[in-house]
């Protein structure tokens, strides 16, 4: 069957301060008619750029320096214009920006029916109900008013699918559709996309950087990187049989249900310890006690007339013990109270009320400016979801990992900070020559792991990883997490990892916690929630994550 | 290094800053030396040189009084500069204050700080400027005064803002982490962030603040003859203006307009260096 | 019905600013260095006078009490009497209010006119000649001071050319005002059908007019270019191409109406420099509206007449920062919810 999209040598060149950079080297895929094709790669492999290309939505300071795009046979250049909305459409990541703010989502519908005169004036209100109710949005006559800031993240995008679908093109391009989507509406979505495309017939270019998902959801996938195309190949053969080094390198460090950390990066061993183990001081062998924990925020309305709301309760009364030397994984979606709670502990929130028992004593007890200055500040550190976020601009890496050095550990003398401060450097894995690098000139594992030098920086007892590896590539997350694990051993401590991705939870942890609405709905070993969930929301959450499985592929 | 390859590319790409940059300096030199290098005395009157066009002898002619208008529209750069500069330091210090604590604090601090610059804010500025010198007494003092308090608003707006952004921010949090009591991470972290910015808002406001001191003068609000000042002489020059003596009111009028024009290039070009995406 | 109660809302979050607005016109005067009733009774009142002028302010009473006193009498429309000329300040600015509005507002549509397309354009052709015009309009229309711009466009216009009318007043004495019905001359003008006052009128008024506009065009232009800049860059923008939309209605039904919110914004602000300003230019043409009656009053030490004024000029801007708030309002569905 002839290709109903060809990109063929496709080379694209920008403009940036630095001269021109070579985006796209010689890129050439097809997509058949009905085929859903996904193109994977990490940040900067030139996934997305080529999508673009395609629907004519280049940046202006990017330009075609060879090739191009076939559509049903015939070049692209110069009728993009027509083939969008038409026989190309598009979803795009962070739906909520991607809809007019001011404008009720069923006149954007109504207004693209119009432009491609599949609707007048009288039908268009009708025909973008049918289509939102297409999109399985509840009420559609009641929605169909509505703003897009009055509906979730997972409905706008539902709203973008109708859109896309509205003047039913042949060719959908999703770029990174549920990125920011919680797993369970990022399933829904997608499994909305499945059936809506298949029941027309429509080829799909699904571009994302979650291999899982690609398995899951398309029958090719041609995997990106550097702006070359490395490997195209069928689902199967692809997983089963990778030729490229760096597909194989992808597939062994994207977490899979059954995976092991040490196979992350390809079976090269973690490298050996530098530190013999140390032995802990002793204490007590329960480390940490959270008990009937409760934290209410203030909701906002109720006007000077009208009652108070009642508080909302983002952490419910939960509690549970922690051993010395434990890993404790705390799994959920967004606003299931788990950040919250890591914060707490952490001591940078003050509770409502309840109780937290720490190395033998009641740490909630002292208000969170005054636990700043105490001793036992040193004891709970804390590794941050966004490495770049939590690093401040103005200082270089150095002095981000000495700040806690100076200020807890009150090491003065300039030398001894820099002696610690390179150990700890050692202990990461961050060159030396690194150090002196301020935020933006370091990548992000090495952001990663100036974050985890300074939390560990004092020797705590108890260190809290707030998804620290969610913004990374995967390959990137598969060092930090071996880094992570190595340095556990190797210093005795305890972590509390939360993270919305149990396959990543299950690597570090022996015990996990799932959280829903502020409760604890399970808890028990990794494996346990992983492989046989008692609860029906962890059931919920363990099947709508996207996974591949090497073993069931062969066996298809 | 990197600083100063990043000014070398800011500047080839926007020239103007650099005159802005050059502008600038003439002025400061004015400011300083001014009475020096005045060709006359700015206060000298000559009833028989009045009125004189242009000339070799006087560049910029001659006013009513028979005072060289040259002399005069350099020695009036130290006092247009200073009044501005006074004023905009003291909105500065107190705006970036009251600023960083609404934001850092939050909650009742916040509402208080709100509500006084809203307050500022709801009269139209140079209006609110006027009832101030009216009332307080017509001084180049009030003048700066009145001058300070229409501006402190955009200071504790700009400062509120940044801290209440940066507040949670996670480097922030991990100070917090490391032991830093609130102030330290107020005085290392925060403010230091918000500098950029309020670099940007002070040269953009120095120029709104000599157009404000002149504005003032030129009704009669604070600086009083003879001294020499830009707005009182465009003043004394625009009953001359019907009778086609223009050098009286022109000559301090385009210094003034040039005074403004370069702290707006300045800002302009600082904004760029500070914050490329927000380039207008 | 939700929107109505969403207005009712804003409406009623003006009065804080309105409250604190009096509240500082009424510390104004009690700062007064010396004795306010001094002040106020003026330099050749006896003492007789002064003891009346201090009974009618409430100075005998504490502060609060005071404070009292003034709000009753601004209640009652009572700003106290002019100095110089003995009638109520209240009646006086009400008879001049028409023309500094008529002036100011010419002035904001003039340069609205200019400056929107302008800044659209500038925005839709990002490095292109009208970009980098736009820019140095900019630039350099912040930086006019509006009693220099005036007398320059006078010299040249009046004194050199000959075009425009000699700069003094609203009307050339040849001709009579037109019966009042908005104290606008070229609405009554056009309402009687007296086209010949209305061009007259209109002549009076350019030059002041073009003075404000050119004050006010820069910021406008930059808040256009900037918002439809931003706009245009925006998610939905890109979304809506994707979908075919034409670039008609990606320009001005998704981009320009989505930029005309901070647009808005700014035209509250411009507006409170165009007030500022206005009292300049009136001094410069002999406008006779209420900032050369400040003028005039402050040259007098007028207290009541000055404190009338700026009480009046910041209501005034009260009520037209709640006119746009209106609008945001009606445009924005977001507006008014937050809070």
């Amino acid at each position: 069957m002839a290709p109903l999209l060809k990109v063929e040598t496709l080379s694209i060149a920008f403009r940036t301060r630095k001269g021109e950079v070579q985006a796209l080297h010689e890129v050439g895929f097809e997509v058949a008619p009905g085929e859903v094709v996904g193109v994977v790669g990490e940040s900067g492999s030139g996934k997305s750029v080529s999508a673009y290309t395609v629907i004519g939505l280049l940046d202006q300071a990017g330009r075609i320096t060879h090739g191009g795009v076939e559509y049903d046979g015939k070049p692209v250049a110069g009728r993009q214009r027509e083939l969008r909305g038409r026989e190309i459409s598009m979803i795009f990541q962070n739906p909520r920006a991607a809809l007019n703010p001011i404008m009720p989502v069923g006149q954007q519908i109504a207004d693209v029916l119009k432009r491609h005169a599949l609707a007048g004036r009288t039908d268009a209100r009708a025909k973008a109900i049918d289509l939102l109710r297409q999109v399985k949005i509840n009420d559609p006559e009641e929605r169909v008013d509505s703003y897009p800031f009055e509906l979730s993240g997972g409905m706008c995008q539902r709203v973008m699918i109708a859109l896309a679908l509205a003047c039913s093109p042949r060719l959908l391009i999703a770029d990174e559709p549920t990125t920011g989507l919680d797993v369970t509406t990022q399933k829904a979505t997608m499994d909305l996309v499945r059936d809506l495309t298949r029941a027309r017939g429509m080829s799909v270019m699904l571009i994302t950087h979650d291999l899982g998902m690609a398995a899951e959801y398309c029958d090719r996938i041609v995997v990106m990187e550097k702006g070359h195309v490395v490997e195209s190949a069928p689902v199967a053969q692809l997983f089963t049989d990778p030729q490229h080094p760096y597909t194989q390198k992808l597939i062994a460090a994207s977490p899979g249900p059954r995976s092991q950390l040490a196979e992350l990066t390809g079976g090269i061993a973690a490298p050996v310890s530098i530190a013999p183990p140390r032995p802990r001081e002793p204490g007590p062998e329960r480390l940490l006690e959270v008990v009937d924990l409760v934290k209410e925020f203030p909701r906002r309305g109720g006007g000077v007339f009208g009652k108070k709301p009642a508080p909302f309760r983002a952490v419910d009364g939960i509690g549970f013990q922690m051993m010395r030397g434990e890993s404790l994984g705390l799994v959920g979606e967004s606003g299931c109270g788990k950040s919250t709670t890591s914060s707490i502990i952490a001591r940078l929130q003050d509770a409502t009320s309840g109780a937290v028992v720490f190395d033998g004593q009641d740490i909630l007890q002292h208000p969170s400016a005054r636990f700043a200055r105490m001793p036992e500040r040193g004891r709970i550190q804390m590794v941050f979801q966004d490495a770049h976020d939590s690093l401040d601009p103005r200082w270089s890496a150095a002095e981000a990992i000495a700040q806690p050095l100076r200020r807890i550990s009150g090491l003065r003398e300039a030398a001894a900070v820099t002696r610690r401060v390179d150990e700890l450097a050692e202990m990461v894995g961050l060159p030396a020559n690194l150090l002196s690098r301020y935020p933006h000139q370091l990548s992000g594992g090495q952001k990663a792991r100036v974050g985890i030098a300074r939390a560990i920086a004092t020797d705590p007892l108890l260190l809290i990883l707030d998804e620290p590896t969610s913004a990374l590539d995967v390959s990137v997350q598969a060092v930090v997490l071996q880094l992570l694990d190595r340095l556990r051993r190797d210093l005795g401590m305890s972590y509390i990892f939360v993270s919305h991705d149990l396959n990543v939870v299950r690597l570090l942890c022996e015990r996990v916690i799932v959280m829903n609405r502020g409760r604890i709905v399970e808890t028990g070993t990794a494996e346990e929630v992983l492989h046989a969930p008692r609860d029906a929301y962890t059931q919920k959450l363990v099947s709508a994550i996207p996974h591949f499985e090497p073993e069931r592929l062969r066996a298809s | 290094m990197a600083a100063i390859a990043r000014l070398r590319y800011t500047v080839s790409e926007n020239p103007l800053t650099v005159i802005g940059f050059g502008l600038f300096a003439v002025f400061v030199i004015m400011a300083v030396f001014g009475p020096a290098i005045a060709p006359y005395d700015p206060l000298a009157t000559r009833a028989v040189n009045a009125l004189q066009p242009p000339s070799m002898a006087h560049p910029f002619g001659t006013d009513h009084l028979g005072r060289d208008v040259l002399s005069r529209v350099i020695v009036a750069a130290r006092l247009d500069l200073g009044i501005a500069l006074s004023a905009v330091m003291l909105s500065f210090v107190v705006g970036s204050a009251l600023g960083c604590l609404a934001g850092f604090r939050g909650g009742w601090t916040d509402r208080i700080v709100g509500r006084l610059s809203d307050t500022i804010m709801a009269f139209p500025l140079f209006v609110l400027a006027m009832g101030v010198v009216a009332t307080m007494g017509n001084t180049v003092q009030n003048v700066i005064y009145a001058t300070a308090v229409i501006n402190l608003p955009f200071y504790i707006r700009v400062a509120r803002a940044e801290v209440a952004v940066r507040r949670n921010a996670g480097y922030v949090q991990a100070a917090r982490l490391s032991g830093s009591s609130d102030l330290r991470i107020l005085a290392t972290q925060l403010f230091p962030n918000v500098l950029p910015p309020m670099m940007v808002q002070i040269s953009l406001n120095l120029g709104w603040a000599i157009l404000n001191a002149a504005g003032l003068s030129f009704i009669g609000l604070g600086v009083r003859p003879p001294a020499a000042e830009w707005g009182i002489m465009v003043a004394e020059g625009a009953s001359y203006i019907v009778s086609g003596e223009w050098w009286l009111a022109l000559f301090p009028g385009a210094a003034l307009m040039l005074a403004v024009f370069c702290f707006n290039l300045m800002g302009d070009g600082l904004r760029d260096m500070v914050d490329p995406t927000r380039r207008t | 019905m939700e929107k109505l109660s969403r207005i009712g809302g804003r409406i009623l979050q003006a009065i804080p600013p309105v409250f604190g607005v009096i509240v500082i016109t009424f510390l104004l005067t009690r700062a007064l260095p010396g004795d306010p009733a001094v002040f106020f009774a003026g330099l050749m009142a006896d003492d007789s006078t002064i003891a009346q002028v201090r009974a009618e302010l409430g100075l005998d009473h504490s502060l609060p009490v005071q404070f009292l006193y003034y709000l009753r009498d601004l209640l009652q429309g009572d700003l106290g009497n002019s100095l110089s000329t003995g009638r109520p300040v209240m009646t006086e600015l009400m008879a001049r209010l028409p023309a500094s509005l008529e002036l100011t507002l010419a002035g904001l549509f003039l340069s609205m006119a200019v400056a929107i397309p302008l800044g659209v354009l500038a925005a839709t052709r990002p490095g292109s000649w009208i970009d980098h015009l736009c820019r140095l309009l900019v630039t350099a229309g912040v930086s006019l001071p509006t009693f220099f711009t005036g007398l320059f466009l006078i010299y040249v216009f009046y004194y050199l050319l000959g075009w425009a009318p000699s700069p003094l007043g609203r009307l050339d004495f040849l001709y009579i005002s037109p019966p009042q019905v908005t104290g606008f001359y070229t609405i009554d003008a056009i309402l009687v059908g007296d086209w010949e006052v209305f061009w007259a009128a209109l002549r009076q008024m350019i030059l002041p007019a073009v003075t404000l506009g050119l004050f006010a065009l820069a910021p406008i232009a930059r808040m256009t270019r900037a918002a439809m800049l931003s706009a245009l860059s925006g998610d939905y923008v890109r979304a809506a191409r994707a979908s075919g939309l034409g670039s008609g209605r990606i320009l001005w039904v998704y981009a320009f109406r989505n930029a005309a919110l901070p647009v808005l914004t700014t035209l509250g602000m411009v507006f409170s420099f165009l007030l500022g300003a206005n009292v300049l230019v009136e001094k410069v043409f002999s406008w006779p509206g209420i900032g050369s009656y400040a003028i005039g009053a402050l040259v007098a030490s007028d207290y009541a007449a000055v404190q009338g004024f700026v009480l009046c000029m910041a209501l005034l801007f009260v009520v037209v920062n709640l006119m746009i708030d209106v609008m945001l309002t009606l445009i924005d569905p977001r507006v008014g919810l937050e809070s």
